[in-house]
């Protein structure tokens, strides 16, 4: 606590106003999404299709879709289902990529396999290998998942390995290991708890591009089936709209931007105060 | 590049009208270049069943025995006239003489007998095939007269020969139709860039005096994108845009003075197919309570910017013998909920929607997916790919609820007596009526006939009978000759001319 007093106290430090206007942008996000959860101005789902097409402040604060369904509670709802299925996919995604880095690090023999297979799905291009797991698991928020979360994995597997690979070149390490500690005893004591701080700073990263992966595959209609309204498929909706409503455009373009951006300017300004290499270089 | 030069022309006749007063300015434009939002896979309409391969060849490069006409009545083509038998059997056709073909062979009574031959030869791919089935035996005892002998009377046979499947060929080019199509029309294929466009000039030595066509070259280009068709529009890209796939954009050309924009109807009725041969819709009244549940009106507005003309049976207001049927199971949500009840879903239904990715198709899906959920019924939308995943599951391994599609093919309503077929409709009655219509003569018999079957499908409602799809054609205000409906798929660009 005092020392995280101590580090607010001193003001301006490289990242600072990143990490504030992340922060903020992020939190609002979140916020936005729950409160979806027990609020939104309309039913979402709702259409008044003779009520079609109105202008913001015309009809609700972001006005009506081509169904006459309320743009900002849709963007509300939005919020949620993007958020779900990104957090999802990240956990899946950084669970296992960090259980196969630090296995890499600590067992020579593993790290070869381990990279090797890492290459390979680095080869294939996300959105791509999303759309073939669509057509064989048909759409849905699992396939949106399983493709997003898959193709994490290797994300968090070279982080985790490279940052294990350096504590377990520590002393302290060769000291644990004299005092007869195991191979697994040493990553969940001395190695995990070390790299967390550069692992939250991928989650919030990744988290980003979770979002737009999912906006990406509701877009091409890989994503959550409707009623579900999703920022993507909104996006994808308004676009024979743009010269007669381009609020319809507008709206859930700028909420993906600004959860984007949110999430990278968090990212950038935890990295500035949890990784340890930027600290030392700022 | 044309363009341009077009552009110094017309600046030079200008001058010229301004220096010689009295002179003419330019005659009118003898050139057209016409939108369609999907290019065809081929330009064989005897080989393969996408409508937009008529749309592009049928009475423009080939032609048929008999035609369609504007307003869905056939008209005498090749054949100049026929006599039918008392018994209905057999059909005599007088043949035009010194017709010839693109390629310089000759059109007779041998040419038509190879051309029907072969659309009913046992390993024939032509889509319509099933039309054809009745015809028995083909003959030419010379060279201007064709005998065909039906196994049984069908009153159809004149309209099924004047549709695109139908179009003379013949043995030469037969082989390469589908990338250099042969035909008798007054346009001859020019050039076919894929991707882009396909190019048709006139045929100098067209047969028809009766029909002189007024443009010397045709450009079809195609544009997928619907923003990307409106914007090549009002820069002049493309004169006209027959079917523009977007419903929302067309309300600005209706507006526009530039244009001429009337919507008209086609012949693509959206249904939403109902398993019939399994739960919850083997049971009648559940199909008829979810029609109930549906405001017509209102899913047309929300699904097509309310063009398109609702329908309460599988017919259009296109066809011969059409009845308003819309008002035998009108929108009531309060009787739907009372029939589920009755039916024993009182407590609610659940079941899943097979959506295509077409917009119309995936806009009806949401909506009526509302409208159920008013009624107490839960539906869920799987979107599926169209069309191969979609035949497959619907189409041949019937696996689904309830699915949407577009019929397109005009005077199709016998489809429901088809055995095995996706609806999974059975109704003796209603085979009954529809082989009658099919082999009546008499053509008040006939329209009878078909009345009959469109009420007791509109009683029965194997699919719910939800619209037909709007012709929204746009072109410039200048061209005439357009067709405004559609009872067949086509651009018949035979009396299309600038009038200026």
């Amino acid at each position: 606590m005092t020392v995280l007093a101590l580090r607010a106290r001193r003001a301006w430090r490289p990242g600072s106003v990143t990490l504030l206007v992340g922060g903020v942008l992020t939190a609002f996000l979140v916020a936005v999404a729950l409160t979806s959860l027990v609020w939104t101005p309309e039913d979402p789902a709702r259409m008044r299709i003779l009520q079609k097409l109105k202008g913001p402040l015309v009809s609700g604060l972001l006005g009506t879709d081509h169904l006459g369904r309320d743009v900002a509670s849709m963007l509300m709802r939005g919020a949620f289902n993007s958020l779900t299925v990104a957090f999802a996919a990240v956990a899946v995604g950084a669970v296992l990529g960090t259980l196969a880095g630090v296995a890499a690090a600590a067992r020579a023999g593993f790290d070869a396999v381990l990279m090797r297979i890492c290459d390979a799905l680095f080869a294939l291009p996300p959105i791509l290998s999303a759309i073939m797991l669509g057509a064989l698991l048909g759409p849905g928020a699992l396939t949106a998942i399983i493709a997003i979360g898959v193709f994490m994995i290797p994300v968090f597997a070279r982080v985790t390995r490279g940052a294990a690979l350096q504590i377990w070149a520590r002393d302290y390490i060769m000291a644990a290991r004299m005092a007869g500690k195991g191979t697994a005893r040493i990553t969940l004591e001395h190695v995990l708890p070390n790299i967390a701080g550069q692992i939250i700073v991928q989650v919030t990263i990744q988290l980003a591009m979770a979002i737009l992966t999912e906006a990406g595959l509701s877009f091409l209609g890989l994503g959550l089936p409707p009623p579900a309204p999703t920022w993507g498929r909104m996006l994808a909706e308004a676009q024979t709209y743009l010269l007669q409503a381009p609020h319809l455009a507008l709206a859930p373009g700028l909420a993906i931007a600004a959860a984007v951006l949110g999430l990278n300017l968090l990212g950038d300004g935890l990295a500035a105060r949890l990784d340890p290499r930027r600290r030392q270089a700022s | 590049m044309v363009s341009r030069t077009r552009r110094h022309l017309l600046t030079g006749a200008l001058l010229a009208a301004l220096l010689v007063p009295g002179l003419a300015v330019a005659a009118p434009r003898t050139d057209l270049v016409l939108g369609m939002p999907v290019e065809p896979p081929g330009l064989d309409p005897t080989s393969a069943a996408p409508t937009v391969i008529g749309q592009v060849v049928w009475q423009n490069v080939f032609e048929g025995l008999t035609r369609v006409d504007r307003d869905g009545k056939v008209q005498p083509q090749l054949a100049k006239s026929w006599a039918v038998s008392p018994d209905g059997l057999t059909y005599t056709f007088a043949l035009q003489a010194g017709v010839k073909f693109h390629n310089g062979e000759a059109f007779d009574a041998a040419t038509a007998k190879f051309a029907l031959d072969a659309i009913r030869a046992p390993g024939s791919v032509n889509p319509q095939k099933a039309l054809y089935a009745v015809i028995a035996d083909v003959k030419a005892p010379d060279p201007a007269t064709l005998v065909l002998t039906l196994s049984k009377p069908s009153g159809n046979l004149l309209f099924w020969l004047g549709l695109p499947a139908a179009v003379m060929v013949e043995p030469k080019s037969r082989d390469g139709l589908k990338a250099i199509p042969v035909g008798t029309g007054p346009f001859r294929f020019a050039s076919w860039r894929k991707g882009d466009r396909v190019e048709l000039t006139r045929s100098p030595d067209h047969w028809d005096s009766a029909r002189k066509v007024h443009l010397d070259k045709v450009t079809f280009r195609f544009i997928g994108d619907p923003q990307a068709a409106a914007a090549a529009l009002r820069a002049g890209d493309v004169d006209a845009f027959p079917l523009l796939p977007a419903p929302e954009l067309y309300a600005a050309f209706q507006k526009d003075k530039a244009f001429t924009a009337e919507p008209g109807l086609t012949e693509m009725k959206v249904v939403a197919g109902m398993n019939n041969a399994a739960k919850p819709f083997g049971d009648k009244r559940v199909r008829q309570a979810l029609m109930m549940a549906v405001d017509r009106k209102l899913l047309v507005e929300g699904a097509y910017s309310g063009y398109g003309a609702a329908i309460g049976s599988h017919y259009t207001p296109n066809d011969p013998g059409y009845r308003d049927l819309t008002g035998v199971y009108p929108y009531d949500p309060k009787k739907a909920k009372a029939l589920l009840a009755e039916a024993g879903y009182a407590k609610g239904l659940t079941f899943t929607f097979k959506s295509p990715q077409m917009a119309y198709a995936s806009r009806t899906a949401e909506i009526l997916q509302a409208m159920f959920a008013e009624v107490g019924v839960t539906m869920t939308i799987v979107p599926t790919e169209f069309p191969a995943k979609w035949v497959q599951e619907v189409m041949r391994d019937r696996s689904f609820d309830m699915t949407v599609i577009a019929h397109a093919e005009p005077m199709d309503i016998a489809i429901y007596s088809n055995d095995p077929y996706y609806f999974g409709y059975k109704n003796p009655a209603f085979n009954a009526v529809v082989t009658e219509a099919a082999q009546a003569t008499d053509e008040a018999a006939r329209l009878k006939a078909y009345g009959e079957a469109q009420q007791i499908l509109a009683d029965d409602v194997p699919a719910l009978f939800l619209f037909v799809l709007p012709k929204l054609s746009v072109w410039k205000a200048k061209l005439t000759g357009f067709w405004k409906n559609e009872p067949v798929p086509s651009n018949d660009l035979t009396e299309v001319r600038w009038t200026e």
